[in-house]
């Protein structure tokens, strides 16, 4: 037990994807302009991420080691996470207009995001049993909500800040994240 | 030789797994989406406002196609023209709906209002305002840092060189937009058939108004009394303007009584000039 809590801690705050691994910054610089739509954000990656976490581990360990072709993981998982992204969007489309409305949009920006395809890569690379895969599916998606609910509550104050004309917009975020992830990294080593 | 045959059969054989199993997705949980939605959807202006109250061009189409009570002419952006081709569109029947214009209630110009402070924060009538209620001495009045030049989608307002947003009747539509962001509540949006409005809003009493700015609504009811049809009462020392009643006088008397110029006669577009009349 003690084992999947260093993990599920670890995923979501000393190894944050985005602050400390500087994963998904696309997603993260897009999205995180106003709160509620980084609250959907981070939903929509976490489910994303656990459900292609599992799918990826039962190809890797049924499929491609047995067969001996384990370089070809990265490519497979790329075609894995992609069309099963595609996949939940029809099916949700049609099952849950409601969550559509709500995710719709952010599913297509997930669909070819490093963050989602660097999960399933580490746990086939670190060997974690099924569960543990989750666990850490869940937790990196976790962090990486963390990690865009703050920016947004950060973006949202700096509308009134008097921020100088070359710096406006992208570049003051750059910094922001910059200091983000200096605060990230003090967890460093706690682990 | 056979790590390769592997390696080409495992790849087809992924990319053909999620092939079908996308394609089979996809039939089976088809959507069928009226090709009516798009056609509205041309139709409308696409300046995203959201002043039918729908969150976009897109779902007001949807909403109008899909729903027998949303009626069709909820875009305040398209006036008639396209009030009346989504109703052919739908076959719903359009009513009649008004052109309007965003208009300031405030005269507070640099020269007319009296300054409380200098204010030398971020360039934001929401942020200004959070200090002291604003840097004029009028705290009902105009701040002038253009919130509503911004939120403008239409780009129908500018920052007139008196310290006050002015509004190009002929490209404004009358979205709201800036009526909604003005921090002071001063944007109304007017009817281009009104005659005149009190260009005032403070809710000071006379004295202190007039002190603060001459152009301000001192409450003193003068207009009230000469009016002959009884279109104006006084809210808390603030003439206000029943538009229902306001008749089109060749020479308005309550313009003549004022004794601060709070009341002025709205200046409409001429015949020809401006888009939005030709439409009506």
């Amino acid at each position: 037990m003690a084992e999947y809590l260093t993990l599920f801690i670890g995923a979501v705050i000393v190894n944050n994807f985005v602050l400390t691994k500087f994963l998904g910054l696309c997603i993260f610089f897009g999205i995180s302009k106003n709160l509620s739509a980084s609250v959907g954000m981070g939903m929509a990656v976490t489910s994303v991420m656990t459900m292609s976490s599992i799918l990826a581990w039962i190809v890797y360990f049924f499929v491609l080691q047995p067969l001996g072709l384990t370089f070809l993981t990265t490519i497979v998982f790329v075609v894995l996470t992609a069309s099963f992204v595609q996949l939940l969007e029809l099916i949700i489309k049609k099952q849950a207009p409601a969550l559509y409305n709500m995710w719709g949009i952010y599913l297509l920006l997930i669909a070819t995001n490093c963050i989602v395809l660097a999960v399933p890569l580490l746990n086939v690379e670190n060997s974690y049993s099924l569960m543990k895969s989750i666990v850490f599916a869940i937790g990196s998606g976790l962090g990486f909500a963390l990690a865009i609910i703050l920016m947004a509550s950060l973006r949202e104050k700096l509308a009134y800040a008097d921020v100088p004309k070359p710096l406006e917009g992208i570049g003051i975020a750059f910094i922001l994240a910059g200091m983000l992830s200096l605060a990230f990294l003090g967890f460093s080593g706690m682990l | 030789m056979n790590t390769a045959i592997m390696i080409i059969v495992v790849l087809v054989g992924v990319g053909a797994f999620f092939g079908i199993v996308l394609a089979l997705a996809d039939k089976k949980f088809a959507m069928e989406v009226n090709p009516l939605i798009h056609e509205v959807e041309d139709i409308l202006p696409k300046g995203q406002c959201g002043a039918c109250g729908f969150a976009g061009c897109a779902k007001y189409a949807e909403a109008v196609v899909e729903d027998e009570s949303v009626p069709p002419d909820l875009c305040v952006p398209g006036k008639a023209a396209v009030a009346a081709k989504v109703a052919e569109l739908t076959g719903k029947k359009a009513g009649a709906s008004e052109p309007k214009y965003a208009h300031l209630k405030c005269r507070g110009t640099k020269t007319a209002a009296a300054m409380a402070a200098r204010y030398e924060g971020v360039p934001d009538c929401a942020a200004a305002k959070l200090v002291q209620g604003g840097p004029k001495g009028c705290k009902y009045g105009c701040i002038g840092f253009g919130n509503c030049v911004r939120a403008c989608p239409f780009g129908a307002l500018s920052m007139g060189e008196e310290g006050l947003p002015v509004v190009d009747k002929a490209i404004c539509t009358g979205c709201g937009k800036c009526v909604t962001t003005c921090p002071q509540a001063l944007l109304t949006l007017q009817s281009f058939a009104a005659p005149v409005q009190v260009e005032c809003s403070s809710h000071d009493k006379g004295p202190a108004a007039k002190k603060l700015c001459q152009h301000a609504c001192i409450g003193c009811g003068l207009c009230l009394r000469s009016c002959p049809h009884e279109a104006i009462t006084i809210d808390r020392f603030v003439a206000v303007v029943d538009q229902s009643k306001c008749r089109d006088c060749a020479e308005p008397v309550c313009l003549e009584k004022c004794p601060t110029k709070a009341i002025q006669a709205l200046v409409r577009p001429a015949d020809g000039d401006c888009d939005i009349m030709k439409v009506s």
